[in-house]
Formats: structure tokens, C-alpha cells, sequence
């Protein structure tokens, strides 16, 4: 059985064999998805495959912010402008940020999507009622831009858990 | 020390089409004399409303946006001043109205009274910073504050408010943040 918040139209798929998540593959899901920003606080799990290749990117604006919590203040403002923006944190971050969390996309339903390394916070994105979905293999990257609209279409929270290192390539 | 409730009304007088960000009592004060849908209240952890208004002064380059901060407020998200600072978009005005306590949560002293805001944003890299303490100097600021064409800091030097309890229940109705997004759709 699923866990309450993962996502039930999009299942991680079982005995995946393709090789890790290919951060150009994610670049270009997200900028599927209509994303302009991507706020992050950097991560050794991201930084190469994913994190320098999106500040290299000129269709992405990438905002370094000094914590996590940051991120979520930052993305509410964009949502009520109607901007999209990914937030890129490792699962630590989230810990820390868990009150912003809670105050803000949660309380006030907004269309957050975020990208956290480690599967450690499953439990907690359960209990705090926010889908969530794995990104394990690069055969999983394809779900990205659909969670992502998705997410606006129903104006909530949605988290994205990059189990696979990303490539850089 | 100037009174925040004068200050507010002085520029609830001036302000047109700014996206105002308040929180806490400065949001109590700002609703009380001005409702419009243009307000946005920000809910959540404390600290955020400058992170909330540096992301509407993104999403929307067109229309200035003031942020109405508290002294506690801030000093639970200092690194703000820094991540601002960095972006630096041309349509924001961060004002910090510093009476060195926790008004809205009993009036406790914040750590450090005398702290220097205007100082932090400066050593964050803000070039527009000013510190005020008479109402009179809140005012000669309002062009600044409401028309620049630059990111603004200002710190507000008041006196305590009324620290009576709080209801944030009608400031954070979804209805008010619904007719906020709705106004920057048009």
C-alpha cells in the first residue's frame, strides 16, 4: 500500500534498471513545467549534476538565499504574482524549514514544488499531508513536469525526493 | 520615537498602486486603517515577510512593493537582508519599525535593543539605507519609500504599541490573499 501523500497517478516504478537521473534531463522538465526560478541552498548531492548546471542556465534565474525557510517566503510571493519557481534543498533544509512549510504552502494551499535529496523525510511529508514522489533512475525524470503542473492545477504543495544523484551530463 | 499607527497613517494617505507586505503588529495596524487588495498579510513562520515581498517584487517588476517588518520579526531571518541584497530588485522598500521588543507576543526585549538595522543591511550590500526617529523624517522619506527606483532599506524608530492579545484570523483569510492575486492578474 502507498503511503498517504505519495502520489497515486504517477507510481514510482519498481525494478527500475536505467541509470541514475541526468541533470540535463531534469533542466529540461522543469523548464517543461514553465519554471523561471529555482531557489536553493546548495547540497553535495545536487551541486554538480543539477545545481551548477542550473546557475549556468540563462532561461533559469537562480536565487541563492542564506536558509531554507527563505525558499518558501520567496516562492509564495512569485505564486501570488503567478511566477513559478522550484525550490532545490537538501532533506536537512527541509527539516529546518518545516514551520515555514507548514505556515506557508501548506496553510495557504499554494503550488510549491520542491526537490530534496534523502528519503529520511517520507514520514514527515505523510504526516504534514504533502504528495510526494521519488525520482530514482533517469527512466523516472519524465514525471517531473506532470507533478509540477499538476501541483498548480491543484494549487498545493508538492515534493520531489531525488533518490539518484543526479548526472552531470 | 515616532508612533507606528501616525506613521502608517501618513503613508496609507500616500500609497496607490504599492503591494504593501505586512506582518505581525505593523499588519494589526496597516488593516485596521487600510483594507484593500493590494495588502498582503503574510502567514507562516515569522520572519518571512521580506522573503514574501522579494518574491512579489519579482513576479511583479512593474509595481513597487513595501514591506512593513518588525525588529523581531527580522532577527529571525537576518539572512534576508543578504539574499535581498544580492537580487536587489529595483521595486522593493524594506522598512523595519524597531521599538526593540516582541509587541505582539507579550512585549518582551528582543536580544540586544540598540541593534543597528541600518547598519545590517548596509554591511549586506544595500546602498539606499536610512534610519528615522521623528515623524518628520518619516515623512521627508515617503518619495523614497513609496517611488524609488531602487531596493530601499529603512529602519523606523517607534514606540511600543498596545501589546493587548491578537486575532490574525480575519488579516489571514484566504479570501484576502485570493483578491491579492487576483488584482496582479490585471
Amino acid at each position: 500500500m502507498s503511503a498517504p501523500g505519495a502520489d497515486h497517478v504517477l507510481p514510482l516504478r519498481e525494478g527500475a534498471v536505467s541509470g541514475p537521473p541526468r541533470g540535463a534531463s531534469i533542466i529540461a522538465q522543469i523548464k517543461k513545467a514553465n519554471i523561471e526560478y529555482v531557489l536553493s541552498v546548495p547540497d553535495q548531492h545536487t551541486s554538480v549534476g543539477l545545481l551548477y548546471p542550473i546557475a549556468a542556465d540563462r532561461d533559469l534565474r537562480l536565487i541563492r538565499v542564506c536558509k531554507e525557510d527563505e525558499c518558501f517566503g520567496i516562492a509564495a510571493g512569485l505564486t501570488y504574482g503567478n511566477i513559478r519557481s522550484l525550490i532545490l534543498v537538501q532533506y536537512t533544509g527541509f527539516l529546518y524549514a518545516a514551520n515555514a512549510i507548514r505556515g506557508v504552502p501548506c496553510e495557504q494551499k499554494l503550488p510549491q514544488s520542491k526537490k530534496f535529496g534523502l528519503r529520511i523525510i517520507e514520514p514527515i511529508l505523510d504526516a504534514m499531508g504533502i504528495q510526494h514522489t521519488s525520482i530514482e533512475t533517469e527512466d523516472d525524470v519524465p514525471k517531473i513536469s506532470g507533478l509540477i503542473d499538476a501541483a498548480w492545477r491543484e494549487s498545493r504543495p508538492q515534493a520531489i525526493i531525488l533518490g539518484g544523484r543526479p548526472e552531470a551530463k | 520615537m515616532i508612533n507606528r499607527r501616525e506613521a502608517l497613517q501618513f503613508l496609507s494617505r500616500r500609497v496607490t498602486d504599492q503591494i504593501v507586505v505586512a506582518t505581525y503588529s505593523s499588519a494589526t495596524d496597516w488593516l485596521d486603517i487600510i483594507d484593500r487588495p493590494l495588502n498582503y498579510f503574510s502567514s507562516g513562520a515569522m520572519g518571512l515577510a521580506s522573503s514574501h515581498g522579494l518574491g512579489l517584487a519579482l513576479a511583479r517588476p512593474e509595481r513597487r512593493v513595501i514591506v512593513l517588518d518588525g525588529d523581531g520579526s527580522l532577527l529571525m531571518n537576518l539572512g534576508t537582508l543578504v539574499t535581498i541584497a544580492q537580487v536587489a530588485p529595483r521595486n522593493l522598500t524594506h522598512l523595519v519599525f524597531q521599538n526593540g521588543t516582541y509587541e505582539a507576543n507579550g512585549g518582551h526585549p528582543i536580544p540586544n535593543q540598540g541593534v543597528d538595522f541600518e547598519a545590517h543591511a548596509r554591511a549586506a550590500g544595500m546602498r539606499d539605507t536610512f534610519t528615522v526617529s521623528t515623524l518628520k523624517d518619516f515623512e521627508a522619506r515617503s518619495e523614497t519609500i513609496l517611488a524609488a527606483d531602487h531596493l530601499v532599506f529603512g529602519c523606523i524608530k517607534i514606540e511600543q504599541g498596545p501589546l493587548g492579545p491578537r486575532s490574525y484570523k480575519e488579516m489571514y483569510r484566504h479570501e484576502r490573499r485570493m483578491a491579492l492575486r487576483e488584482a496582479l492578474a490585471h
